[in-house]
């Protein structure tokens, strides 16, 4: 336990950082909701379209799956940037290899908490703008939201396990931005941030399936949503445990690895 | 470290160049050398290309995806609307390839790195659009020019002089739009500082929407994207009358001739128009604020 101490002042470090930039979080609504009601036009169109339902989605699901997916935006590090990318680019990174915390941890923690703040100025107001203008369709059950936010917390926390390994690239790499789009790209799009994966071809969708991506943001809004309930749920939660830990551990490794890469110049 | 080596030798190239004849020289040389910067680091060049050309692909997917669905959304066919999301996309990454690294404002502002240009002889915007021109944008600009040419190829389309004009106009003045959009939330940042997601809104959310088939689109986001960011305007409407479509309700398509004048209104790209001013204010000295010129707001 007092090991973890100086990780859990990180998280609320993180959190009331975030805190302080609260024009920041203003325009990343009004992003999220301009994003939103465009989805929205887009989506519906599409259901409509196509008779009531596309894949199972109504109109009523399509709109729970449209805004809490661009609530999360915030939270959910879909960018692929991140400070330490610039730190380990200029060498600063070397002073955090001297501080008695570990570089991986403090950095996924500090990154967490700074996420779970972007949930209140923009997480909830989109949820609660969409629900009031175009209504959604959520569970009555109890199980479904306790499930759902434990798997919340735990795609986020995925979305930084791996943004970390973009970073950690640089010991080898020096200038990331080429992966760092890269990610960009493919997040997005297998997290299924502008269209539900399943309306994916099958082919497709083996290929988001086998990325960590789905993880992060698609099977949290399954759960959160009832969209998938019961076993099937537990099951999509292990496959984000999986997820997690495998991000992890090959954060840990390059970590090791690249610290003896590490060469900084000037004196 | 490396980039303070970078920043020196493209300032002695610049004095070496305003000795020699001609306006542009400047110019020349600093671009010459941002395009020998990112080459230097080969392996991420690479990589940037084929991200670049991914996102382009991507994009595209993802207005593939709902027409994979459905056969019709919005009136169009998928053949019709790749047109839409053709003369859209290739007019962005091009306006991206020119400004869009105006993003980098806010980080100017905040360092307070901004009045370095502000020393030098030239014109504000100028120089922040020949400061960094990413390479990596062209491969982007190439999928939307390769959707251009397939759809005009696989649609029937009655040619005359008249159309030839429109699509050339409308590539012209759609690439003005969105460099407006790009110069006009640049200009925003000066009086929010943290707030580019704000602007993001309108100009990647205007990018996003001009791929779309407008008709979808609510009364509020008709007002918004039609016509107060119009990007409507830059690809779907033209795209109707290029086909002989009819237009859906608040988007009647003589409005595709309509995207010159607007694009003129927006832009008005000149660069000595655009010279932004600089005025300080007195009671937090440590701000710089600037405003951009009346004939480009």
């Amino acid at each position: 336990m007092v090991a973890l101490h100086p990780y859990i002042r990180l998280l609320k470090a993180g959190f009331r950082q975030q805190s302080a930039y609260r024009l920041a979080a203003f325009g990343g609504l009004v992003a999220n909701l301009t994003f939103g009601f465009l989805k929205v036009a887009m989506l519906f169109a599409t259901v409509r379209a196509g008779g009531g339902t596309v894949q199972g989605y109504d109109i009523g699901s399509m709109s729970a799956y449209i805004w809490i997916s661009q609530g999360l935006l915030g939270s959910i590090n879909l960018s692929g940037r991140i400070d330490l990318a610039d730190r380990i680019r200029t060498g600063d990174v070397a002073v955090d290899f001297l501080r008695p915390l570990d570089v991986q941890v403090g950095t996924i923690v500090t990154e967490v908490g700074r996420a779970l703040f972007a949930l209140i100025p923009r997480g909830l107001p989109s949820v609660a703008i969409g629900a009031l203008t175009v209504g959604m369709t959520m569970p009555t059950t109890p199980g479904p939201y306790l499930l759902g936010a434990v798997s919340l917390v735990t795609g986020i926390t995925i979305s930084f396990a791996t943004v970390y390994l973009v970073a950690v690239a640089g010991f080898w790499l020096i200038e990331t931005r080429g992966i760092q789009i890269l990610y960009m790209v493919l997040s997005g799009f297998f997290a299924g941030l502008f269209v539900p994966i399943s309306l994916f071809p099958t082919w497709l969708l083996v290929v988001a399936e086998a990325t960590p991506f789905p993880s992060m943001m698609m099977y949290p809004i399954d759960i959160l949503t009832g969209r998938v309930t019961g076993w099937a749920s537990a099951g999509l939660f292990l496959v984000q445990l999986g997820w997690l830990a495998a991000m992890l551990l090959v954060g840990r490794l390059l970590t090791l690895a690249g610290r003896r890469k590490l060469e900084v110049q000037g004196g | 470290m490396s980039g303070n080596l970078h920043q020196t030798s493209d300032a002695s190239k610049t004095s070496r160049a305003d000795q020699a004849p001609g306006r542009l020289a400047a110019y020349r040389a600093v671009l010459a050398s941002r395009m020998r910067a990112q080459r230097s680091y080969r392996s991420n060049f690479v990589i940037d290309l084929i991200s670049s050309g991914l996102v382009g692909l991507i994009e595209l997917a993802e207005v593939w995806l709902l027409f994979h669905q459905v056969g019709l959304l919005g009136g169009l066919t998928f053949e019709q609307v790749l047109l839409v999301f053709g003369i859209g996309d290739l007019c962005f990454s091009l306006a991206d390839l020119f400004v869009g690294h105006l993003d980098n404002i806010p980080t100017y502002i905040r360092k307070g790195t901004l009045d370095v240009f502000y020393l030098r002889p030239q014109p504000l915007l100028l120089q922040l659009m020949t400061s960094d021109i990413s390479l990596r944008r062209l491969t982007r600009a190439a999928i939307g020019l390769a959707s251009i040419v397939i759809a005009l190829s696989i649609n029937p389309i009655q040619w005359s002089p008249a159309k030839v004009a429109l699509l050339a106009l409308t590539i012209v003045c759609g690439l003005v739009t969105y460099a407006s959009l790009y110069v006009w939330a640049a200009g925003v940042q000066f009086f929010m500082v943290n707030g580019a997601e704000f602007t993001n809104a309108f100009v990647y959310g205007g990018r996003y929407a001009s791929t779309q088939p407008a008709a979808v689109w609510s009364a509020p986001l008709k007002v918004l994207f039609g016509f107060v960011f119009p990007v409507a305007l830059v690809a779907y409407v033209p795209t109707l009358r290029l086909l002989d479509l009819p237009g859906p309700a608040g988007f009647p398509t003589w409005l595709a001739w309509c995207t010159p004048p607007r694009g003129a209104v927006d832009g008005g790209l000149r660069p000595d128009d655009v010279a932004l001013r600089r005025t300080a204010l007195p009671r937090r000295g440590r701000l710089t604020w600037t405003r951009l010129s009346k004939h480009t707001v």
